[in-house]
């Protein structure tokens, strides 16, 4: 009897205590791995050479604000995040507004050669900016664009990420909403601005995540696109804080870094919650 | 997916709300596609700027020069380590952290993190990490005996930009399989349990075969991003060296097409290449996972 009791009361302790013990330290041991080449940069910003070439020295350095200062005015940071938060911001709503009327068309009418459209819109996806790279080039060199914020942009406005999120979604919309619109007398637009626009918030908040850090993170485009301190991207201002010194300042470079890493961030940690409701649908759908 | 009838009955708002996506997609995809093809086929003469019709001799050249086929080499090799370690370590961790346990949503919230950098920071952190002088990892590696510098050693180069490009996809694909074991109902899992199957059994009869779109989806995205994302990670880090270990094709790709006006016709051809790749993978993509959306 007391050999029973005491076989339970282990296995309930088991489950209660050490197995979830064990898990949490393992997922901090995970979590810690992932996340220390960021708090490593972290903590160099802070330092100065002195400081960091005490090599594994984790304690934060007294160089925060020299090394802040120096990376913003060295890179002009204030432009280059007005510069980058103008195209990921133009470029995340634009492909927003485009791909939800482009699913509302295909999804609410009936669209003539709607396959065709839809198999054109797809095949953006076989072709990533590399394998049209040159012409590309040239057709904005042509129209004027090289170091405009056009040219950073309207290029990317296509989205078959966008127009096959929402699609899916639109279909999982009941009837009835619209049909009922439609007997109040509202039109078709009215029932898109009223009524499927607002229910379609988590997966607009989804793709403005995707698209807002796709963009931030651009590196290719702008390094040909955009020259100019008027247009420059941040990654390419990173690029010039490396490029610009024969010994690295890494105190500096990394300011500049964990820089360029916030923004992104917050709209990450603001929108991940719609990411993954959004993706969970899109998966059922 | 069932076919709906067409609620709204208007002959040209539809195409209206299409017009500006087919637009962009026929200028800034279709036609310079095209012209890339054309282009393909041609010398451009660095200046004077005439062409000469080749027909595919830019493509017997590529695959004749050792250069080429060499990063070749070096991006299938990049892309295998960025895929298959990419993907092991991203599900363990998810795994880990899905577990219905007090706390473990800060886990999930913390393990996106890296999804938020692009490959080039992540090439300059993990740069500061290996760097021979200063870097935490190579100190340490050097106090067990063993040498690390990305700078001089062919192969320590390769996994030194091998491993940032995998750091950086594990936000994303820890998203994705967080989403997919999510949506596994939790009373097949536990009718396991019930039948007395272990945590390792289950995950490998059960949670395993489940996630099993994921994991496809997974491989064809992160394929795309080894092959097309991680030039910002080679110009910012190593461009291409030392000895070309590092030279990936997309790299190849970028100097030859804008730094020697000798290869326009030599890039495009690589472009096309590289699109006959893309092709065959999201042919497979499509074979095997369906219509499903993409996410960059």
């Amino acid at each position: 009897m007391i050999a029973v009791d005491s076989r339970a009361r282990w296995q309930a302790i088991k489950a209660r205590i050490i197995t979830p013990t064990i898990m949490h330290v393992l997922m901090i041991m995970g979590v810690a791995l992932v996340l220390f080449p960021v708090i490593y940069a972290f903590i160099l910003s802070t330092q100065t050479p002195q400081e960091y070439y005490r090599i594994g020295n984790l304690i934060p350095g007294t160089a925060f604000w020299e090394n802040y200062k120096a990376a913003w005015e060295r890179a002009n940071m204030p432009t280059l995040i007005r510069n980058t938060m103008i195209v990921a911001l133009a470029v995340a709503l634009g492909k927003i507004f485009l791909s939800i009327m482009a699913a509302f068309a295909l999804v609410y009418f009936r669209v003539r050669g709607g396959g065709i459209i839809m198999g054109l819109i797809l095949l953006t996806h076989l072709l990533p900016l590399p394998v049209r790279i040159v012409p590309t080039y040239d057709l904005l060199s042509g129209f004027g664009w090289i170091n405009t914020f056009q040219g950073l942009t309207i290029p990317f406005f296509a989205s078959a990420t966008g127009v096959l999120l929402f699609q899916q979604f639109f279909r999982t919309v009941p009837t009835d909403l619209a049909d009922a619109a439609r007997v109040d007398g509202a039109g078709p637009l009215r029932f898109l601005v009223h009524i499927l626009v607002p229910v379609s918030k988590t997966n607009i908040g989804a793709l403005f995540l995707i698209e807002f850090i796709y963009m931030w993170n651009q590196y290719l485009w702008p390094l040909l696109v955009a020259n100019t301190l008027d247009t420059r991207q941040i990654q390419i201002g990173i690029k010039q804080l490396i490029a610009t010194d024969a010994v690295i300042r890494w105190g500096v470079l990394m300011a500049g870094t964990i820089t360029a890493i916030i923004p992104p961030l917050i709209v990450l940690l603001a929108l991940q919650g719609s990411l993954m409701t959004g993706l969970t649908m899109a998966e059922e759908g | 997916m069932s076919v709906r009838t067409q609620v709204f009955s208007d002959r040209v708002l539809p195409y209206l709300l299409l017009a500006p996506t087919i637009i962009v997609v026929i200028i800034f995809f279709v036609v310079p596609a095209i012209q890339s093809l054309q282009l393909s086929f041609y010398r451009v003469h660095a200046f004077s700027g005439r062409r000469l019709y080749v027909g595919l001799d830019n493509f017997a050249r590529l695959f004749r020069s050792e250069e080429y086929l060499h990063s070749l080499w070096v991006t299938a090799v990049f892309t295998i380590f960025v895929v298959v370690v990419g993907l092991a370590l991203s599900l363990l961790l998810a795994v880990g952290a899905s577990q219905p346990l007090r706390g473990f949503g800060i886990y999930r919230t913390l393990l996106i993190w890296p999804y938020a950098l692009s490959p080039a920071i992540a090439g300059i952190i993990w740069m500061l990490l290996t760097d021979p002088t200063i870097g935490v990892l190579t100190h340490n590696l050097s106090k067990l005996g063993i040498e690390f510098n990305r700078n001089t050693n062919t192969t320590h180069a390769l996994l030194f930009v091998s491993i940032a490009a995998t750091w950086k996809i594990l936000g994303y694909n820890v998203v994705f399989f967080l989403a997919g074991l999510k949506n596994i109902p939790r009373d097949v899992l536990e009718a396991a349990s019930l039948d007395g199957a272990n945590e390792w059994i289950k995950f490998w009869r059960m949670t395993f075969p489940l996630l099993t779109p994921t994991i496809l989806f997974l491989l064809i995205m992160n394929t795309l991003y080894a092959a097309f994302q991680t030039f910002g990670l080679i110009d910012i880090t190593t461009q291409g060296g030392p000895s070309r270990a590092t030279y990936l094709l997309i790299y190849k790709l970028f100097k030859d097409g804008f730094e020697n006006a000798n290869l326009i016709g030599s890039a495009a051809a690589q472009s096309i290449i590289l699109l006959v790749l893309v092709a065959v993978l999201t042919i497979i993509q499509f074979r095997t996972v369906g219509r499903r959306a993409f996410y960059q």
